[in-house]
């Protein structure tokens, strides 16, 4: 049985706006084990960012917990919380604005070296240029700014950046999703080779299916705050219970001409307001499922099949939608 | 409005084009001797990845290169036989809104955020028609119906809509005065994919109901698959392969870039474990290599590759601009 790494339990993080309470992670239990790597999917609001965020605590949440290597994080005094973010970092989405633009690439490696004092001034350079290998930064470009870099290699500075404290656990938030086709190749590649070489544990976070398939071993698709399906990635391809994962899939335009001719089935309509939203499947409005049972009440994430859960009351009654 | 009887069926033709750049630092060559063909109701993929050249080809299409910095330096663009780069800006601003179109990829900053969407669509009307408040008003409502939208909604301003909806008046502005060409950059890139099935299902509807051309940029092979008839390849402003949809899908000879950007794709119906994307970079444009510009990414690369610019291999509609099919078998 793999070592559980990061769990949390009916996690929640809503924020007051003045039109109410928005319901951004609502009542997410989840758990990644060592050298595992977690896809979080999902769609424009629903709240997987928030969700990296919040597991980091790098955002309060508003409920629930979160254990890393079994210490509630949430108790942590900052000075506990201080070593614990070593072990825990993130890769952020924006290449542009993730990094300080009056850094070089040496300033931007180095500090959390300096920060957490890990080692000597002497010794800053060169994990710097070992970290600048290992991502596949040429040396020349050290004292180089990012301004002066593409996004493909402002990237790569990101991602080192999160490495050079040797991590346990990575929160990797879209870090694909800006950059051209054939740089998002070459880096989800080094993502999973570094992983492979050093057993990190990814929260690979992305609206994605396609990249997330290629990255992760399992998978949660999110809906307007909740869990609404998780599986192991190969039986998640295989086997949709939850009608929002097969729109998911459907609306994927596939590089071939086979599916040209055939009418997609289209998902209607937009995702509904994440303010004080009403009890029941908040997916309701869109399924072409949809029945009275569906709202009213919350929809409960049960097992359907081993390591399969599902938030849906056609789930519940066995029924698998592919 | 009596629309001019064509002997052929093609609407847009470009011979040879050349666009720069031209900036204190440096001359960028963002587009070199680009030759393509639209016909009627025919939609083009143009796809290639940033620094292409692609959002410059079309800019030269529709005559909207910044000024005093982006030039045609040589070429055609033949709309309706006539061609349209020295044409007097006066006659341009007739055919831009009203016989050619273009659509912007961030919906978001292509709206006037203090106008309703109802006046928005209504000045596109106005530039270009003679209409009474009535048929102004009669005729926005037809339009927001087309593109999916409540005409209850037309008294609302940008931000009270979604980024697809924005989209949906985006592409309302664009049809409105039923242009012959449409050109789309990356209309769909910013939206969630579910969105996007919706938004280009709506376009490729609305392109068949009206017999709209349409040029799709792009980089996404899916979308291409989809809904393009023909698809361009662009590198580093050259077209680099071209052909009918068949041609680029099923076929089998392609230009090693083409192979690399299939191949950088992650299948969802395999399981690969390593994807193939094409190493390095595309080259910078003020500081073009000679010969062919993708050698030095090209697993296939020979001398001749690195001191002349290949000429075109053509098999019917099929074209590829690549050493490997225009030379003899060298070493």
């Amino acid at each position: 049985m793999s070592e559980t790494l990061l769990e949390t339990k009916g996690l929640k993080k809503y924020f007051k706006t003045g039109a109410g309470t928005l319901h951004a992670v609502d009542d997410i239990s989840i758990r990644v084990t060592k050298g595992e790597t977690l896809g979080v999917v999902g769609e424009s609001g629903c709240g997987k960012t928030t969700l990296g965020r919040v597991v980091l605590r790098l955002l309060e949440p508003t409920a629930g917990q979160v254990f890393f290597e079994g210490n509630d994080i949430l108790r942590c005094k900052p000075r506990e919380m201080k070593k614990i973010r070593r072990d825990m970092q993130i890769i952020f989405q924006d290449p542009y604005s993730s990094l300080n633009p009056r850094m070089t690439v040496r300033d931007l490696i180095a500090e959390p070296l300096i920060v957490n004092k890990v080692c000597s001034k002497s010794e800053i350079d060169d994990r710097v240029y070992s970290i600048m290998n290992t991502v596949g930064l040429s040396y020349r470009m050290v004292n180089m700014y990012p301004h002066e870099m593409d996004g493909g290699r402002r990237q790569r500075i990101g991602i080192g950046r999160a490495l050079v404290l040797n991590p346990k656990f990575i929160v990797c938030d879209e870090p694909i999703s800006a950059l051209d086709v054939s740089i998002q190749a070459q880096i989800l590649n080094l993502l999973m080779d570094l992983r492979d070489e050093y057993g990190y544990s990814y929260m690979f976070i992305t609206h994605d299916l396609s990249v997330v398939k290629h990255i992760s071993d399992n998978i949660l698709v999110m809906y307007m705050g909740r869990s609404v399906e998780y599986a192991p990635s190969d039986e998640l391809f295989k086997e949709q219970y939850h009608p929002y994962t097969k729109a998911l899939l459907n609306a994927i335009p596939k590089p071939t001409l086979e599916s040209r001719n055939m009418s997609l089935e289209i998902l209607r309509g937009e995702v509904s307001s994440p303010i004080d939203p009403e009890p029941g499947c908040r997916f309701a409005p869109r399924c072409p499922y949809v029945r009275q049972d569906c709202i009213g009440e919350d929809i409960p994430f049960i097992e359907v099949k081993a390591n399969h859960f599902v938030a849906c009351r056609l789930a519940q009654e066995g029924k698998c939608l592919s | 409005m009596i629309k001019s009887a064509n002997k052929t069926n093609e609407l847009l033709r470009i011979e040879n084009l050349s666009v720069e750049y031209r900036t204190d630092e440096a001359v960028f060559h963002a587009v070199n001797n680009v030759s393509l063909e639209i016909g009627r109701g025919e939609t083009l993929g143009l796809v290639g990845e940033t620094g292409a050249g692609k959002t410059t080809l079309a800019l030269s299409i529709i005559r909207l290169l910044p000024k005093d910095i982006g030039f045609v330096t040589a070429g055609k663009i033949c709309f309706n036989e006539q061609d349209i780069v020295k044409i007097p800006e006066a006659e341009m601003h007739q055919l831009r809104g009203s016989k050619i179109s273009m659509i912007f990829q961030d919906p978001m900053t292509s709206l006037h955020p203090l106008m309703t969407v109802d006046e928005q669509i209504a000045e596109v009307l106005h530039a270009h028609k003679r209409l009474t408040k009535e048929e102004t008003s009669n005729r926005v409502d037809e339009i927001l119906q087309l593109v999916g939208i409540q005409p209850s909604r037309k008294k609302e301003y940008p931000h009270q809509f979604s980024g697809g909806m924005k989209q949906r008046v985006v592409i309302a502005m664009a049809l409105a005065c039923e242009p012959q060409l449409l050109i789309a950059d990356e209309p769909t890139t910013a939206l969630d994919v579910t969105i996007q099935a919706q938004v280009l299902a709506m376009m490729n509807s609305l392109k068949q109901k009206l017999q709209t051309s349409m040029i799709m940029i792009t980089h996404d092979l899916g979308i291409v698959a989809m809904i393009c008839d023909k698809v361009a390849i662009m590198y580093s402003g050259e077209i680099i392969e071209k052909g009918t949809v068949e041609d680029i899908y099923i076929r089998d000879k392609h230009h090693p870039y083409t192979v690399g950007l299939f191949g950088s794709i992650p299948d969802l119906t395999k399981k690969t474990r390593r994807l193939s994307p094409i190493d390095g970079l595309m080259p910078d444009s003020s500081d073009l290599p000679p010969g062919c510009k993708f050698h030095d990414r090209c697993p296939h690369a020979r001398d001749i590759c690195r001191k002349q610019v290949p000429s075109v291999y053509t098999n019917g509609t099929h074209s590829i601009k690549c050493h490997l099919f225009t030379v003899g078998t060298e070493g």
